[in-house]
């Protein structure tokens, strides 16, 4: 078989692999979930009903429950295969460690990140959205949150098996996710006034995500070397 | 072929051993000694590349493993202290996700076949985690059944066994030195060859 076909094979090996174990293990799902949709509604008990007020703070509130969340799930990424050993394996792969964390990555998303943005709209209810908002809500998180993971195994590949690992993880990396809460939060503002005007930030969500999608993946895979020596 | 030359590691300040040098062909079996925390598992991971050691070189067949990259671990298999499983997942699951990581084609019936000749036919849809220490163990060394690297680094790989395993894992690691197989080795064990040669290697500090 040739390097590229066996290389798509071994990342949809991991993604798989990840995607089972989760499944075998729902209640790590539900929590990241749960805790984004109890944060989003703590805010509309302790600020109080006004219409007004809850739509203006409704985008910055999603989007700092949604890098919590983020947050919250990001210590077990790697955390559970560095325990077992399996992490070692993965760094003796006869293939580019970058490939197995990008497959890691894109399988924590799709766990963690994809379901706050279907859960979004839902949540956005509560801080009386139009319905553009919604749609725009749910795109930023869509381009956003990948950032997010993507930034966020490079933070996690570091502190791996540090003590204190978890505080240290989120003092490194919610630094980091404060372009993305203020473009992705800027698109849901200004869908507001008009939908047209959400374009620019977008892009610019778009072009945070390709330029972590280059570079995380091969950052992570340094630092986990670095971490599991 | 495996060539280690004057290579020195060390664990924070502590150097553990200093301008080591020795080689391993087919058909070698190395088997390294030494007392706890005379650096046994750190030589091990340096030879894998997992750990980088503080000066000296590891060459396979002429070409430094650090060039090698990806390329050198095809040729290598690691088993460590941990065994590298996912408690959540079957035997079988994990088995054909070793398989992919080690860069081995494996089909179902293959790795049936290993786990059957490693005694644990009819554990093989149960998740690891209801299973024995020494089963899992077991788990982890059917991977040696199914790879086709040719060096096999072994880290304390006889613990938690019982004898049937022990004697098992003997014929598998003389079976893999008779084919032209390469073994480091760490195990208060006595290994027996039939075949090839076996060579020690006493790590003091």
């Amino acid at each position: 078989m040739s390097g590229k076909s066996t290389m798509l094979r071994t990342f949809r090996v991991i993604v798989m692999r990840d995607l089972t174990l989760a499944m075998r293990r729902r209640t790590d799902l539900l929590t990241t979930l749960f805790f984004f949709i109890i944060v989003v509604s703590l805010f509309p008990l302790g600020v109080g009903t006004e219409k007004a007020i809850l739509r203006q703070i409704a985008p910055g509130i999603a989007w700092v429950a949604a890098l919590l969340a983020s947050m919250l799930a990001l210590e077990r990424l790697f955390a559970g295969d560095f325990q077992d050993g399996t992490l070692e394996q993965m760094l003796l792969a006869p293939q580019p460690l970058s490939v197995l964390v990008l497959a890691k990555v894109v399988a924590h998303w799709l766990l963690t990140g994809l379901p706050l943005v279907l859960i979004a709209p839902l949540v956005g209810l509560q801080y009386d959205l139009s319905a553009g908002s919604l749609g725009i809500m749910m795109l930023a998180l869509l381009i956003g949150t990948p950032t997010l993971s993507l930034v966020g195994a490079i933070g996690a590949a570091l502190t791996l098996g540090l003590r204190g690992g978890g505080v240290l993880l989120s003092l490194l990396v919610l630094p980091l996710y404060i372009p993305v809460l203020i473009y992705g939060a800027g698109a849901v503002s200004a869908s507001v006034t008009s939908i047209a005007d959400t374009q620019p930030y977008l892009m610019l969500l778009t072009g945070f995500m390709i330029f972590a999608l280059v570079l995380a993946p091969w950052a992570t895979a340094a630092a986990l070397r670095i971490s599991s020596e | 072929m495996l060539s280690v030359s004057n290579i020195t590691c060390s664990r924070g300040d502590r150097t553990l051993f200093r301008d080591l040098s020795f080689s391993v062909a087919p058909g070698d079996l190395l088997h390294l000694k030494g007392k706890n925390g005379s650096g046994k598992t750190t030589l091990l991971r340096s030879i894998c590349g997992l750990f980088l050691q503080d000066s000296g070189e590891i060459h396979w067949n002429d070409t430094s493993i650090r060039n090698l990259g990806e390329d050198y671990f095809r040729e290598v298999v690691y088993l460590g202290h941990h065994n590298g499983i996912k408690d959540d997942l079957t035997a079988e699951e994990n088995l054909t996700i070793a398989a992919v990581l080690d860069g081995d084609e494996t089909d179902e019936k293959q790795i049936r076949i290993a786990l059957e000749r490693i005694g644990l036919r009819g554990y093989d849809d149960l998740p690891t985690r209801v299973l024995s220490q020494g089963q899992k163990r077991r788990v982890a060394l059917a991977r040696l059944l199914l790879t086709k690297s040719p060096l096999w680094i072994l880290d304390e790989p006889f613990t938690a066994l019982d004898t049937s395993a022990i004697d098992l894992l003997q014929e598998i690691i003389r079976e893999h030195i008779a084919a032209d197989g390469m073994i480091i080795i760490t195990t208060h064990q006595e290994v027996a060859l039939t075949a090839g040669h076996a060579k020690q290697l006493e790590l003091g500090n």
